[in-house]
Order: C-alpha cells, then sequence, then structure tokens
C-alpha cells in the first residue's frame, strides 16, 4: 500500500479485525519490521533514521500494559528519559493535570483502574511532545466520560499542530475527528478519501416515514428496507431522490404524518466496501 | 546516553524495590547452605591442604549467589516485560541496540555483586577469612557477573513464557553452578570428572574467585579468567547479534 498522513492531519485507519491496522502502525512505530518497502516519520526512515523517526513519533498502544513496580509519576519520569529527556517534570504535570492524573500522581500503577491505566498510556506517548501521535483504538473499554475528556485533549493536540494517526472500531469516533480515513481490507486500502467524501460517495439516506395508510404509492423511488409499526423505512440513493419520493405522495394524495431523515453512516461505507452484511 | 542511564536506573529500581526477595532471600538461603553443609562436612571432606573446609566454602557460596542472581535479574525482567507487554515501553524510544544491551546488564552485575557482598558479609561471621589476592576475586566476580548478566539477557529474548525461563534456570544454570566446585575442590573427583568439570565454565568463576582469598586454585588463575572472559566475548556477541536483528522483541 501506499499512504501519505499529511503534517497536521487527523487521520482515521479503519478495517476489521486482521485487517492489518495495528501490523501497520507497528511497522510505523519499529515494533514490527516490513518484509518489504519503506516508512518514513517527518522524513525520518524508521529502521535507517529510527532514532529520529521514534522521536518523531508517540504511540499509544491498544493494550493496557503498564510496568507494576512503578508509580505514575515515575513511569512518566523513566519514559522521559528514554527518550532522552531530563527534568521533564513541567510538561509531565501538566500532561497530567490534562488528563486528570494530578491525583494519581504518585499511586502505583497496579493499583489504577483501567480507564486510569489508558490515560497513563496517552500521556507516557506524549512525554517527548512528539509531532506524530498514533493512538490504537485509544476509547477500547474506557467508559464514556474519560472517552470525552480524551477526544477533547487529543483535538486540543491536534489544534496545537500534532497529526494524529486514530484507528478504532467506533466507527462515530472516526466519523467526528477525522478529516481523512483510510479503509483497510487483508492488507490492503479498500479506500482513501476525505471522511466526507467517502459518506457522499458510498452512502444512501435513509427515509423513515408515516403515512396516512399502510401502503405506499407505486411511482415511490428507493428501496423499501422495511414496514414496522406503520413506519415506512426507505433507502433513498442521494438527497436528490427525496424530492422525486414527495412529488409521488403528492401526486397519488398521500398525505404525511411523520418523517424522519437519517444522513449518511460511515458504518455503512464500512460494511460495503470490506463486503461484510448484505 | 540519559536514555541508557534511565533504562539503567530502572533496571536497578526494579530489583531494589523487591529487595527482600532479590537481595535478602538469597543472603538467607546462602547462609542456610553454609550453616547445614559446613556442620556436615566440615571434618570429612578434605579440600586444599591447610584450608578449613567453612573456610573454603564461603567463597564458593559468594560467588555461587553473584552468578545466580546476575542471572535471575536480566532474565526474569525480559520475561515478566515481554509476558505483560510493557516491554513496548523500552522498544517505542530511541533506545539503541547497544544501550539496551549495557543496561540490563549491568543492572544484573550490581544486582550479583549486592547479594554476594551481603552473602559475604553475613557469613565473614563464621569464618577467619584474608584475601590474599583480592584483585584477581574481583576480576573473577565482574567478569562472572557480567558472563551470568548477559546469559540472563539471551535467556530472556529467546524465552517466550516464565515456564522456558525457569527450565533454563532450574536444569542449565543450578547443576552448572552446584557442579562447579562451590561445595569441593574437583580434584576429590575421579578423573572422569575431573576431566567433566573443567567443561563447565562455572568451574573456572568459582575456582578463580577463590584463589583471590586463598592464593591457591585447581587450575591456574589466568587461565580460568581467559577462559571466563572468552565466554564472555562469545556469549556477548550472540546476544547482542540477537538484540541488533530485533530476534523475538520485534517482529
Amino acid at each position: 500500500m501506499t499512504l501519505a498522513v499529511e503534517q497536521g492531519e487527523f487521520f482515521g485507519l479503519l478495517g476489521p479485525n486482521g485487517a492489518g491496522k495495528t501490523t501497520l502502525i507497528n511497522v510505523i512505530a519499529g515494533l514490527a519490521r516490513a518484509d518489504a518497502g519503506s516508512v518514513r516519520v517527518m522524513g525520518a526512515d524508521v529502521s535507517a533514521d529510527y532514532r529520529r523517526a521514534r522521536r518523531m513519533l508517540g504511540v499509544v498502544p491498544q493494550e493496557l500494559v503498564f510496568d507494576p513496580f512503578f508509580t505514575v509519576r515515575e513511569t512518566l519520569r523513566l519514559q522521559s528519559g528514554y527518550f532522552g529527556i531530563r527534568a521533564n517534570d513541567a510538561w509531565i504535570d501538566e500532561i497530567m493535570a490534562h488528563l486528570d492524573l494530578a491525583a494519581k500522581a504518585d499511586v502505583n500503577m497496579r493499583a489504577l483502574s483501567g480507564g486510569m491505566k489508558r490515560r497513563v498510556l496517552v500521556a507516557q506517548a506524549l512525554v517527548h511532545k512528539p509531532p506524530v501521535i498514533v493512538l490504537d483504538e485509544p476509547t477500547a473499554g474506557v467508559d464514556v466520560e474519560l472517552r470525552q475528556g480524551l477526544w477533547q485533549f487529543v483535538r486540543r493536540l491536534n489544534r496545537d499542530g500534532h497529526t494524529i494517526v486514530l484507528t478504532t472500531h467506533y466507527l462515530e469516533e472516526a466519523e467526528l475527528h477525522c478529516s481523512r480515513i483510510a479503509l483497510l481490507k487483508a492488507g490492503r486500502i479498500a479506500a482513501l478519501d476525505s471522511t466526507r467524501n467517502l459518506l457522499d460517495m458510498f452512502s444512501g439516506v435513509e427515509l423513515r416515514l408515516r403515512l396516512d395508510r399502510e401502503s405506499l404509492p407505486a411511482a415511490f423511488p428507493g428501496k423499501l428496507v422495511s414496514f414496522d409499526k406503520s413506519f415506512f423505512v426507505v433507502k433513498l440513493e442521494d438527497y436528490g431522490q427525496l424530492e422525486d419520493a414527495l412529488v409521488s405522495l403528492r401526486q397519488a394524495g398521500v398525505k404525511i404524518r411523520e418523517m424522519e431523515l437519517q444522513p449518511p453512516d460511515l458504518e455503512e461505507v464500512f460494511v460495503r466496501l470490506t463486503g461484510r452484511g448484505s | 546516553m540519559t536514555s541508557f542511564r534511565t533504562l539503567l536506573y530502572k533496571e536497578t529500581l526494579r530489583f531494589w524495590k523487591v529487595s527482600v526477595q532479590t537481595v535478602a532471600a538469597p543472603v538467607l538461603t546462602a547462609l542456610l547452605y553454609l550453616v547445614v553443609f559446613a556442620q556436615a562436612l566440615e571434618d570429612r571432606v578434605r579440600v586444599f591442604d591447610g584450608i578449613a573446609y567453612t573456610d573454603f566454602l564461603v567463597p564458593g557460596l559468594v560467588m555461587m549467589s553473584v552468578l545466580q542472581n546476575a542471572f535471575a535479574n536480566s532474565s526474569s525482567s525480559l520475561v515478566q516485560s515481554k509476558m505483560t507487554g510493557n516491554i513496548v515501553f523500552i522498544l517505542l524510544p530511541p533506545i539503541t541496540y547497544l544501550e539496551f544491551f549495557g543496561a540490563y546488564v549491568l543492572a544484573s552485575m550490581l544486582r550479583g555483586l549486592i547479594v554476594g557482598a551481603g552473602v559475604l558479609a553475613v557469613t565473614a561471621w563464621f569464618v577467619d577469612l584474608r584475601m590474599q589476592a583480592p584483585l584477581w576475586a574481583l576480576a573473577f566476580a565482574l567478569l562472572g557477573a557480567g558472563l551470568l548478566g548477559t546469559l540472563g539477557v539471551l535467556a530472556g529474548i529467546v524465552s517466550d513464557k516464565i515456564d522456558q525461563m525457569a527450565a533454563f534456570q532450574n536444569f542449565v544454570i543450578l547443576p552448572l553452578t552446584f557442579l562447579s566446585g562451590v561445595f569441593y575442590s574437583i580434584r576429590s573427583l575421579p578423573e572422569f570428572w575431573q576431566a567433566l568439570s573443567h567443561a563447565n565454565p562455572f568451574f573456572y568463576m568459582i575456582d578463580g574467585f577463590r584463589y583471590g582469598f586463598f592464593g591457591v586454585s585447581d587450575f591456574a588463575p589466568a587461565a580460568s579468567l581467559a577462559v571466563v572472559g572468552a565466554s564472555l566475548a562469545a556469549v556477548s556477541s550472540i546476544t547482542l547479534l540477537l538484540l541488533k536483528s530485533g530476534y523475538k522483541l520485534r517482529h
């Protein structure tokens, strides 16, 4: 695959399990070696110039890993040291404040809840102020409150100029945050475009209707998905078909009791491109 | 340099935080060996001329503790990190394989030498030891700790699970240390077993270290030091090659 993420982007890597998202991240991070090809982080080759490449990169791993021997502050100080940074306490305090970790600074990692451990992982990825931040499923198993706090912080980092690469199973998260998305399937890029374009390109509009009778006019466009509790659910190809739908109802003399439009959904794109479902 | 120093500090802090288990326990074990073996064998086993069995035993126990603990430190730290997955914290930063190697081996040497010093301190109460050639003893302690620390890194890289590492420790390291002449002089063995003992690299470390105390040994100390040095060079080369290639660390 060929893929370039621009500086300052909020980029999403999506795909079903086994599509190769984590493998790709591992290659970028130097945790795995590519059989062929090359990866550069801010111009630094991850193999030939690995020291520079790794300094540019902050990775939040998918698994909830921690070292049970140390407290939160010790963990963050050690991580700073590994990146060659001494006396990093001012920045460490700032990260901890943003991630609501300050109260846990001197607590042993073992004693933290899963959500707190996840925050420490994020903090560890940021100790060296990397221009590129990779988040591998950062919200898996994380409660709603933390999820929101985490996204606020990540968006702030993105606004401050950090490039963000995100993998997630939660399509709504990708839809909400990512400006561009690559859909991976079996190690290949199945689609690569701006989130907007992907949604426009692949997804129809779902129309929910309650009428004054229990049948649709013959000329009604789109595809009937279901009829349940007097609600018709119809799939339209695009917004343009909405006009045809309304015209057909008026011509047949049908009155609309209730109407609701469901905008395009990334889930739909995902399912279609990865060939799951219908 | 900061990366290396931080990793060394972390590896040292790791065992120091649980020093009851990593330092005090092996010192107690060595003391128990001394009490039991000295009581049972003092008048029965002849070692070097003019040297009491208990005196002979102490340097052997000290060196055995140095070696076993140097091995235990790097091997258990690496295997635990691999199993829990927190090895990524060390693999993600720009740490070179030489810094990685140096930090793990030095921390292991430090633990081995601290435990060795502890064993010497508590057993010295039971014997009247004077070091005839302290520099020899120091040289063997340093090289031996380095060799076992390196072997621990090697075992840690190769093992995927605690039980594989434990097997290596129980079926290789432990027999080799026990059969290296800690508890006896190999001169007292039948010829075949004497010859076999010479194939055991641990024998040279124990024997050479003991020379530092008594000025007497089964094998010439300079030759022993050469054997230990060559073993260290060989094991280090293999370990460095594996680390450089990322074998079982970077897939």
